[in-house]
């Protein structure tokens, strides 16, 4: 792999992680509202 | 409201900390396109080392002042902590194959103590899920967090301590950050990175904070609900005794 491949690799898995990991947390916190709307 | 333009200005801030990393800085002179990866590796290790000081800090002021909004605090840390760890192991993995030869090397302190910190915050998110009662985890945890704490400052000095592949810190003091060791364009663009990683770690910390929140109280609601369940089942008892007699 060419240095251009090691760049484009830990790039795309650190912005591409942080992009899915607040998508989840998004996602997470939907989930608790609606089971807190559900509760009341 | 404040949270989301928060989210809207940190997504803005590391769009344009990875282009001007990846497109505006030059190359360097010896390790070429390489060398890019140092601002986000960087960048996400002083995230890490933050992140686990928060859950450290959270962890003593529950023990301090028994109240879970701090324990809330500290699962935030180390979540987010355990991620930008993960981020800047595979960075450094990304960034050493081409320089170093090599993905990784155990023989390295500095790699072989941040595997470690990977693992002691894994084990702390695991060691939570033990158990349901909020104030027996919390204190756990809050144990478990100031102990994994100790390896922050070994995995910092490390390469200061023990020789290794790794380097040692670029910018280490306040007199080599006025005149550091890597030409100030480097320099400028790897703070620009911590900056725009740091308001996202902002945003995702408060983020975090609202689910722990919404987790205890949804804990708290169900201990009632079971609680009530109890109350209800021993008085149907009672009133089936008096009427037995």
């Amino acid at each position: 792999m060419t240095d251009a491949g090691f760049v484009i690799a830990a790039y795309g898995v650190i912005l591409g992680g942080l992009a899915l990991y607040t998508v989840t947390l998004w996602r997470r916190l939907r989930a608790a509202a609606s089971r807190d709307d559900e509760g009341r | 409201m404040k949270t989301r333009i928060l989210g809207f200005v940190a997504l803005a801030a590391v769009v344009s900390a990875a282009i001007v990393g990846l497109f505006v800085v030059p190359p360097d002179l010896n390790q070429g396109d390489a060398q890019r990866i140092m601002y986000p590796h960087v960048a996400s290790a002083w995230l890490a080392y933050l992140s686990f000081g928060v859950t450290a800090v959270g962890g003593v002021l529950w023990l301090w002042r028994r109240d879970l909004r701090f324990d809330a605090v500290a699962l935030s840390g180390a979540e987010i902590g355990v991620m930008f760890t993960a981020f800047a192991i595979w960075g450094g993995m990304m960034w050493g194959r081409p320089v170093w030869g090599v993905f990784w090397q155990w023989e390295d302190p500095r790699l072989t103590t941040t595997a470690l910190l990977l693992a002691l915050y894994v084990g702390y998110l695991l060691l939570r899920r033990l158990t349901e009662d909020p104030e027996r985890r919390a204190t756990r945890a809050a144990i478990v967090g100031l102990v994994a704490a100790i390896d922050i400052p070994i995995v910092h000095f490390s390469v200061e301590w023990w020789r290794g592949l790794h380097q040692t810190a670029t910018i280490a003091s306040p007199e080599r950050a006025l005149d550091p060791a890597a030409p100030m364009v480097f320099v400028g663009t790897l703070m620009g990175t911590l900056a725009a990683f740091s308001l996202a770690w902002l945003y995702l910390m408060i983020r975090r904070y609202e689910l722990a929140r919404a987790e205890l109280a949804r804990e708290e609601e169900a201990r009632r609900g079971r609680l009530r369940a109890v109350q209800a089942a021993a008085a149907n008892l009672r009133s089936q005794e008096e009427a037995a007699r």
